[in-house]
């Protein structure tokens, strides 16, 4: 019979894993985007006072719930909760903590295997002679499974399944030789890479190697503060949210992590070193490469527009065009020590998502740890198949909503009540204090108590009756019309416009204008719409077709309104994937509890027994 | 840059730098508590 006795090799090993826990793409990808979006340096106060009013407090919770279930034999959330209340509610709210870790895993572990092929190209040098529309196309093939930029056969396809052996095999480790000894390495040398590429945006000078602006243009834009957008409810949930995802609370992670803490450790200096240490790469890397460095080539107009294609757009699409400007041998640097940070910030936060699954398989179905890392390694196979196979029709986006975002929140938010109400204040504020190397102000006590909770309440209530283009003076009691993107607007399908149906026949227009081209490159066929909105903005939508299975229904520079027939032929719509995702998320969902359920009896009947 | 920016800027980043380096400084430095100690730290809280 295997027993889980893995443990943390040192303190600086623990936190520093904790640390690449939470430093993960959204350091240098989502931070710099959703500033420049809501009001740049403004963003920050509202950013701040999201961290000390609820990333500190539930990084306090996490780790003080998980050293608690620890302590008594649990590394898994729902024993961990259940070991804080009895009541069987919590059992199957803490298996969030595990399927939120395979579902994230399922894609984020596909954003890091474009990392590696990224580090690989940038060596290589096949960047060098592209032009900026190229840059962003390869990224495009890249997606397309079929595509190969090597040569090797569905080579996106094999990339993932390289990076998840990876994963695999240093999980199958343990903690100390494994998890920890990556953190390590891959810690420090994130920072090394972000500093250099830091340094190199700020000190860009306009007319050198193609500047157009200098650094501190793009440094100037990030932090500019425009004060009024501080009124705007938007900017207080995007900031909040950023703090939310930055820290990975609401996950599991940390509560596993910190389970492996002994009783009489400080857990509040551990958080705090690891939490801030998250804050560094954000606020002072972060902020320091993608978006100056765009900047300077591109300037803020076309970067505005750009940071539209969120983080990843930015980051793939267009940053290998940008380290060209720098010549041959500094763009591959450039390459190495860009994709490498992310890939290390990647890793580390994919492998702190396979500790818990592993620390559940072992403590209560006793596996060997080889076992359980390859049963990870097999779930997040098959939950990111999906993702990558069906990523144009939307599939890798619709688990980053609903595991990557709504079940966070959720989460947390249940988690926190757990804690301050149900497990007790005055018990909580004692086992954060045991062994605290650190004094943590008393106004913590109430913070945790009553600000935590009713922050993950709004948080929780802006995203579930989000209203149309966040303009929040709509709420009325008489309703107000929802955003798309709200959880009752994805519930329902929303954006999803006229080709509402699982099958059809007929492909219909999604947006009006005039056919702007019809083009086939290499072996696909496209049609562009390009149309305007009712505001002047272009409004282009591309639309791909197979020539041999569909028949064309429009001509060049004909106009076409929306819900115009586009094409016909036997068609599945992109709801069909949509729906297939969230019902593959539900039944990983449903087959967690059932084991989790299975796993209780199974330790009340050796109870009973002895 | 103009001047409300840097300051801005500079007071952020020199906070999260300042707090990072000094908590990460006192992991690196404090020595774990033994037993006796933490039970005696459990003892003496209201």
């Amino acid at each position: 019979m295997a027993v889980n006795n893995d443990s943390w090799g040192s303190r600086v090993g623990l936190v520093l894993a904790m640390a690449g826990n939470a430093v993960g793409f959204g350091n240098f990808l989502r931070f710099p985007v959703q500033a420049v979006q809501n009001g740049g340096g403004a963003f920050i106060i509202p950013y701040i006072v999201s961290f000390l009013l609820m990333g500190i407090p539930l990084l306090f919770i996490e780790w003080a719930s998980g050293r608690y279930g620890g302590s008594l034999g649990h590394h898994s959330t729902p024993f961990i909760l259940n070991s804080m209340d009895k009541r069987k509610i919590w059992r199957y709210v803490g298996v969030f903590g595990i399927f939120s870790n395979i579902a994230i895993a399922a894609y984020y572990c596909y954003i890091e295997s474009w990392t590696i092929s990224y580090i690989y190209h940038s060596v290589i040098g096949t960047f060098n002679s592209m032009d900026q529309t190229q840059v962003a196309a390869f990224f495009s093939d890249y997606l397309d499974v079929t595509t190969s930029t090597t040569g090797i056969p569905y080579e996106g396809l094999v990339i993932f399944l390289l990076c998840l052996a990876l994963n695999t095999y240093i999980l199958s480790k343990g903690l100390t030789d494994g998890v920890e000894r990556v953190a390590k390495i891959g810690v420090p040398l994130l920072i090394v890479f972000g500093l250099f590429l830091a340094i190199k945006g700020v000190t860009l000078k306009a007319g050198h190697e193609g500047v157009v602006n200098s650094g501190t243009v793009g440094l100037n834009f990030l932090w500019t503060p425009d004060f009024t957008s501080l009124s705007n409810p938007k900017v207080w949930l995007a900031a909040a949210g950023q703090i939310f995802f930055t820290l990975s609370v609401g996950m599991g992670s940390i509560q596993c992590y910190a389970s492996f803490v002994k009783k009489n450790q400080d857990i509040a200096l551990n958080a705090m070193s690891a939490g801030w240490m998250n804050e560094f790469v954000e606020i002072v890397l972060g902020s320091s490469i993608i978006i100056p460095i765009a900047i300077g080539y591109l300037g803020i107009d076309k970067v505005v527009e750009l940071t539209n294609l969120g983080g990843l757009g930015l980051g793939f699409r267009t940053m290998p065009f940008l380290f060209e400007q720098w010549g041959n041998v500094l763009s591959a640097i450039a390459g190495v020590a860009f994709f490498g940070l992310l890939f290390f910030a990647g890793i580390t936060s994919s492998l702190a998502m396979g500790t818990p699954v592993l620390s559940f398989l072992r403590d209560e179905f006793n596996w060997k740890r080889k076992n359980a890392a390859l049963a990870f390694g097999i779930i997040v196979m098959i939950m990111g198949l999906p993702t990558i196979l069906f990523f144009n029709q939307g599939v890798f986006d619709e688990y980053d909503y609903w595991a990557g975002t709504v079940s966070l929140v959720v989460f947390a938010l249940l988690e926190s009540i757990l804690f301050s109400w149900i497990f007790g204040m005055k018990k909580g504020w004692r086992e954060i204090n045991i062994g605290a190397d650190i004094k943590i102000p008393v106004v913590y006590k109430f913070i945790i108590k009553f600000i935590t909770p009713f922050a993950l309440i709004i948080v929780f209530m802006g995203a579930l009756v989000r209203p149309v283009n966040d303009d929040w003076s709509l709420i009325s009691l008489r309703g107000w019309q929802l955003h798309n993107e709200s959880i009752i607007g994805q519930l329902q399908h929303m954006g999803i416009g006229p080709n509402n149906t699982y099958f059809a026949e007929d492909f219909y227009a999604e947006n009006s204008g005039m056919v702007d081209s019809v083009y086939t490159f290499k072996n696909k066929s496209y049609l562009i719409i390009s149309g305007q909105t009712a505001k002047g903005n272009d409004q282009s939508k591309v639309y791909s077709f197979n020539p041999e299975k569909h028949r064309l229904k429009v001509n060049f520079r004909q106009k076409v309104s929306v819900g115009q027939t586009l094409y016909t032929g036997n068609i599945i719509n992109k709801v069909f994937y949509l729906d297939m995702a969230r019902l593959l998320l539900c039944t990983l969902f449903l087959s967690i509890s059932f084991m989790v359920h299975f796993a209780f009896k199974r330790k009340n009947r050796k109870e009973v027994e002895k | 840059m103009n001047t409300s920016a840097l300051i801005l800027m500079v007071t952020v980043e020199s906070i999260a730098t300042i707090l990072t380096g000094w908590f990460f400084w006192k992991v690196l430095t404090i020595k774990p508590k033994d037993d006796e100690e933490t039970e005696n730290q459990l003892n003496n809280q209201p």
